[in-house]
């Protein structure tokens, strides 16, 4: 066994993967094929359903890979085999010449700008030219140059030579040869992720047309970083569009070309694009052609709503067959109107084919060289019992190399992969791992020198707030020695110019003006501690989200306002001291809450990681909503699901099981919690020091909907599922989707609803196929590669109809009438058995769960993650997981992949020896302290305890009650130094005359700043 | 204020200081950033790890430099990240209360309000609706530059 991992793509979920890994104690190589990792996620301009900057959340994850101590970046390198057993593969990797010493070079980008040789830059997806010498964009890692030797004029011809003459480190070198080297490691992670679908296969798309473009392509132009700085422009004439058309299903769902699956993700990302075009230019008239609209994720319903409500994007359910080009090179469709039958045309100025994600060729070529199996659409085979676990033992996928996803399935399944690898080598965990090391900090002068730094945050920040004249105001504020803008302040590049000026300038305060500190502040206080600055010597304006994002009409007042904020930032971090953390033990066990079938996958990738667990189940049972089900849609039956992972439970020593068991309070925080669980009259008290929520979800009991409750003869499809194993004697059945979701009262998609009718239909047909099988849709959401069962559905003679939200059907004695959408008549289908499927709703015990860890949940009563697309299973509250149906909605295999992913992120911090504790504590001025124990009254922690000290005053000695703050118990909240009457206590960081300067300088100028003593003493 | 003393309200904007805890209403404030919940631009956020630090010397500083309105703003109660210290926060806001009216404040000049992290539309609308009420009443008398 080796301690170490080969993480095979760089895209978001090999990072994750190798983030993970690395923290958990493994030598990581993250090898990626292309010159910088980020993969497709770099390429985006934002993500749906929050349209969060892309770049903005995946930098940071790009740049803490680049400088983990623990992974290995082998960077445009190719993996050729892999050979070997789990525990000891060996991996041939092709490092290819990059022609530059990734040692030597700085990424000043002198090369590139004397380079004369141009080229399609495959970032703006073909879009623009960048050079033959190449950085692929501004916040890529690793930052170093590559040549392309296929278009470099010096190796293909021998002349020109201009980057070698400019280079100033010599990190050129024509020489250079492709070398192979061997990585002897313990498992192996695939992330070889997608390639973007060719739309030049479907010759009637006429992509040959200039103005018909893809998806990926629209994303490029909607950037900031594109090559029209995020203005929509016809290419064939720079023209601004005023109609432009999306087709979707460019190159899914289409058994023609070989592509029977939906990938997914094109759906929502074409609402997205549709929406960032109408923020651009309000006037576009947008329509999205497509065959069902999928919005099956967390906040996806609420987002496709939004688009036509707010932004009045029109959606037309019918994909059209071709695009005309006309006489005067003029763009058109044909599609039918389905309220008329009409076949009609639209004139459009641009097209944008939604094209899908096809397996990587990478992922063939390594399949195929290393013996892992294919499933049939060319994705690496899973079960949906194992869902990261390739034919071949000790190595795992995740992402789209597995199957299409959209991000935060795939962050989850990387975390997954991650916590499989780990477990199969937790015994060779922390061998070939060093610490990671700062410089010391340098001494502080004693006069503040603050430098600030203005983010444009591509056009996120720039496009509203005029980021130059925040600088040149910057520059005017007592303090301020040095001030200067950046396209992207978290971008790698970015990180060296901020140290630069740290040490060009003898900054001892630093200021940036970006984003939000809830997500940013330990990206730039890693870059101040890099620079010999302690990191609580920084200080976040939050001008992103609290300006330029919610006053996008009004660019004067957002300056102003955005000058204020840095001004009071400004003045606040002036009276920054350095503060120090502590550490402390921490307990290395976990506890994981709800036994169905991801508790038990958490419970057990969590011991298999070396850890104890206790799980607790309130029923008598594990199993959860799974011992409903009797088949899944593999064929596979639940309870044997259930009754192996409960084998292997009950057979591994490290967990403990409590039954109708019930946690009923919990005290602490990250790495020492100390819980009580209430179980059959008795309470336990449990120390732990990481906890998973996987608590699950239950079926809506749909009482009142279409005669449930009433009529005997309509059930749900949870109750279908028991008749399907027992006997079922109706002939005529009949599916009514979305019955109680998707409507004002509950406007989620209850995302598993679809799939679950389709299998039992298929159930159904499988076992009498004379049974008439009716399934009455909205859109049908077979997504990813369950799309094929909704093909086998049709096969077999399942009937789908289509009905409109605003005509549901109508259930009768004997029937169920429907207005066919397609038909556009009125339809009467015999019925014995109308069966509803209905979403899962949030459990009922979520708002008491919430309360014991104080974690939020969401409008529907599901779980909130941290942040919806890079950390769906982590609460911001640290120590504390969530996964499965407790989140939202899910598919068995994806409830796995959380729960897998959540285990995972549990033991980055269960492989700790210690925890840091708070540095941000409050401590006790002795001499002012008067002894009156408030403070011991207020701190839920414990954390003040009156103390007997001697006081030594004018030559008089006596001995009197002192407050002491033990800072290991100290959270930082700071109540205490609210509640002082003597203001003897200081709130470190958040210190009265910290908050008092902020608030000083919220109007006016910053008065005066000087360390001296400037405090008003107010005895409140 | 007489009436006529009132600025005009398209032209005038309040400034309005909003005291936020880290765990939720901040983040509540960055829920209606990514959802783009416009808002008028009178808000200035001062970031607390906890309600509970509010002290009620900040308040009353953030009148005496010229604040139009108040916000003391944190989690709902029982989801305080610091187990309690919303509920301290509601008993110092009972006192505040008082001493802002014997100041000679209007009410419509401190606020206390609730907002989780996942809030953004709330958020929002709060400041909205504040900004209107504060619009309706003009500036705070304590302005050190006094009425516009």
């Amino acid at each position: 066994m080796k301690g170490s991992v080969a993480v095979v793509g760089g895209g978001v979920a090999g990072i994750q993967a190798a983030l993970d890994l690395a923290d958990n104690g493994f030598k990581t190589y993250l090898i990626e094929s292309k010159p910088s990792i980020g993969g497709t996620m770099s390429q985006l301009d934002k993500t749906f359903p929050t349209n969060d900057c892309a770049m903005c959340i995946l930098s940071p994850k790009l740049v803490e890979t680049g400088r983990h101590p623990n992974i290995e970046l082998l960077s445009y390198s190719d993996v050729k085999s892999i050979t070997g057993e789990a525990g000891d593969f060996r991996v041939k990797v092709l490092r290819k010449a990059r022609y530059v010493d990734e040692a030597k070079c700085t990424g000043c980008g002198n090369c590139t700008e004397k380079c004369p040789k141009k080229v399609d830059d495959d970032y703006n997806a073909g879009m623009s030219k960048r050079k033959a010498i190449y950085i692929p964009f501004a916040q890529a890692i690793p930052r170093v140059a590559t040549i392309d030797a296929a278009n470099c004029i010096y190796l293909t011809k021998g002349k020109c030579g201009n980057c070698k003459k400019v280079c100033g480190v010599e990190a050129v070198d024509y020489e250079a040869k492709d070398e192979e080297i061997e990585l002897n490691v313990g498992s192996v992670v695939i992330a070889t992720g997608f390639k973007p679908f060719d739309p030049s296969v479907l010759t009637n798309y006429r992509f040959d047309h200039p103005d018909v473009i893809t998806s990926l392509q629209l994303e490029r132009l909607l950037s900031a970083s594109g090559p029209t700085q995020g203005h929509v422009t016809k290419p064939s004439n720079g023209e601004v569009p005023k109609k432009i058309g999306f087709i979707q299903c460019v190159g899914s769902r289409n058994p023609r070309i070989s592509r029977k699956y939906c990938s997914s993700v094109c759906c929502m990302y074409a609402t997205k694009e549709a929406i960032i075009a109408k923020e651009h230019d309000p006037e576009l008239d947008i329509t999205i052609f497509n065959i069902d609209i999928r919005a099956f994720g967390k906040n996806f319903e609420e987002f496709y709503n939004r688009a036509q409500r707010e932004y009045g994007i029109k959606y037309t359910n019918s994909r059209p067959p071709e695009v005309i080009v006309g006489a005067d090179n003029t763009l058109s469709v044909k599609y039918e109107d389905f309220n008329t039958g009409e076949l009609k045309s639209q004139g459009l100025d641009m097209v944008i084919l939604s094209i899908g994600l096809d397996p990587s060729d990478s992922t063939r070529t390594i399949a195929e060289s290393s013996g892992i199996a294919l499933d049939e659409f060319g994705n690496i085979a899973t079960s949906i019992e194992a869902p990261v676990e390739t034919s071949v033992s000790g190595i795992y996928v995740c992402g789209v190399a597995q199957g299409p996803k959209d991000i935060p399935d795939t962050v989850a399944q990387a975390s997954a992969a991650a916590s499989k690898a780990a477990a199969l080598l937790s015994g060779e965990r922390g061998t070939l791992i060093k610490e990671r090391e700062f410089p010391d900090e340098k001494t502080l002068s004693s006069e503040p020198r603050t430098g600030v730094f203005v983010c444009h945050c591509g056009i996120n920040i720039g496009s509203v707030v005029n980021v130059p004249g925040v600088v040149e105001y910057a520059k005017t504020l007592p303090n301020v020695t040095y001030a200067q803008e950046l396209l992207y302040a978290c971008s790698s590049d970015s990180q060296e110019a901020i140290k630069q000026a740290i040490s060009g300038n003898n900054l001892n305060r630093v200021v940036v003006a970006s984003c939000t500190p809830r997500t940013h502040e330990p990206l730039f206080q890693n870059t101040c501690r890099e620079a010999g600055l302690n990191p609580y010597l920084f200080e976040l304006a939050n001008i992103r989200e609290h300006c330029s994002w919610v006053h996008m009409k009004e660019k004067d007042k957002a300056t102003e306002k955005a000058k204020s904020i840095v001004r009071m930032a400004v003045a606040k971090s002036a009276f920054f001291q350095p503060l120090y953390k502590q550490k402390v033990s921490l307990i290395n066990k976990a506890m994981v809450i709800g036994g169905g079938v991801a508790g038990m996958t958490a419970a057990l990738d969590i011991a298999n990681n070396g850890y104890e667990v206790t799980l607790v189940e309130k029923e008598k049972e594990l199993g959860g909503m799974l011992k409903d089900m009797t088949e899944m849609h593999d064929g596979k039956k639940p309870s044997e699901i259930i009754s192996d992972l409960a084998r292997q439970i009950h057979d591994n020593n490290k967990i403990t099981v409590m039954n109708e068991a019930k946690l009923v309070d919990v005290e602490g925080h990250l790495g020492n919690f100390k819980g009580t669980v209430l179980s059959g009259g008795q309470e336990t008290h449990l120390d732990f020091g990481a906890a998973v929520i996987a608590t699950g979800a239950r079926n809506l009991e749909p009482a009142g909907l279409f005669g449930y409750g009433s009529n005997s003869r309509v059930v749900t499809q949870a109750q279908l599922e028991k008749m399907l194993a027992e006997n079922l004697s109706a002939n005529n059945i009949t599916m009514i989707q979305c019955a109680g979701a998707r409507n004002p009262e509950r406007e989620y998609c209850g995302r598993t609803c679809c799939v679950d009718a389709v299998k039992n239909a298929i159930r159904i047909k499988k076992a009498n196929s004379k049974a008439n099988v009716f399934v009455l849709y909205r859109d049908i959401r077979t997504y990813g590669v369950t799309e094929k069962l909704y093909e086998t559905a049709r096969e077999l003679g399942v009937l789908f109809i289509q009905y409109d939200k605003d005509a549901p059907p109508q259930v009768q004695d004997s029937a169920v009438v429907v207005h066919d959408v397609m038909l556009n008549e009125d339809i009467e289908i015999e019925t014995d058995l109308v069966v509803l499927s209905t979403p899962l709703i949030s459990g009922e015990d979520n708002s008491g769960i919430n309360q014991l860890f104080k974690v939020p949940l969401d409008k529907n009563g599901f779980f909130l993650e941290a942040h919806p697309k890079l950390r769906p299973v982590e609460f911001a509250t640290d120590g504390v997981f969530l996964c499965g149906s407790a989140q939202a909605p899910k598919l068995m295999e994806e409830a796995i992949s959380q729960a897998s992913a959540a285990a995972s992120r549990a033991c980055t911090i269960l492989s700790r020896d210690f925890i840091e504790t708070e540095a941000m504590v409050s401590i006790v001025n002795e001499a002012k302290c008067i002894g009156c124990g408030t403070c011991v009254t207020v701190c839920p922690y414990n954390a003040p305890a009156l103390e007997e000290a001697t006081v030594t005053a004018e030559e008089v000695s006596y001995t009197a009650k002192k407050s002491r703050i033990n800072p290991a118990a100290c959270k930082g909240c700071g109540s205490c130094a609210a509640a002082c009457p003597s203001g003897a206590i200081t709130a470190q960081h958040f210190s009265r005359k910290e908050i008092g300067e902020a608030i000083d300088a919220f109007e006016q100028g910053i008065k005066s700043i000087a360390v001296n003593e400037k405090v008003v003493e107010v005895t409140v | 204020m007489s009436a006529d003393a009132k600025p005009d309200a398209g032209g005038w904007e309040p400034k309005i200081v909003a005291f936020c805890c880290n765990w939720c209403s901040y983040g509540g404030a960055d829920s209606a950033g990514m959802g783009r919940f416009q808002q008028p631009p009178s808000a200035r956020i001062i970031r607390v790890m906890c309600s509970g630090r509010i002290d009620p010397i900040h308040v009353f500083n953030a009148f005496l430099e010229g604040a139009d309105a108040v916000l003391v703003t944190g989690c709902h109660i029982g989801d305080c990240h610091y187990v309690n210290g919303n509920d301290k926060t509601k008993i110092k806001y009972k006192f505040l209360e008082h001493v802002v009216h014997e100041l000679g404040l209007e009410k419509e000049r401190l606020y206390l309000n609730w907002i989780s992290a996942s809030e953004g539309e709330k958020f929002a609308n709060f400041i909205r609706d504040v900004t209107e009420e504060v619009k309706k009443i003009g500036p705070s008398p304590l302005k050190p530059e006094g009425v516009a």
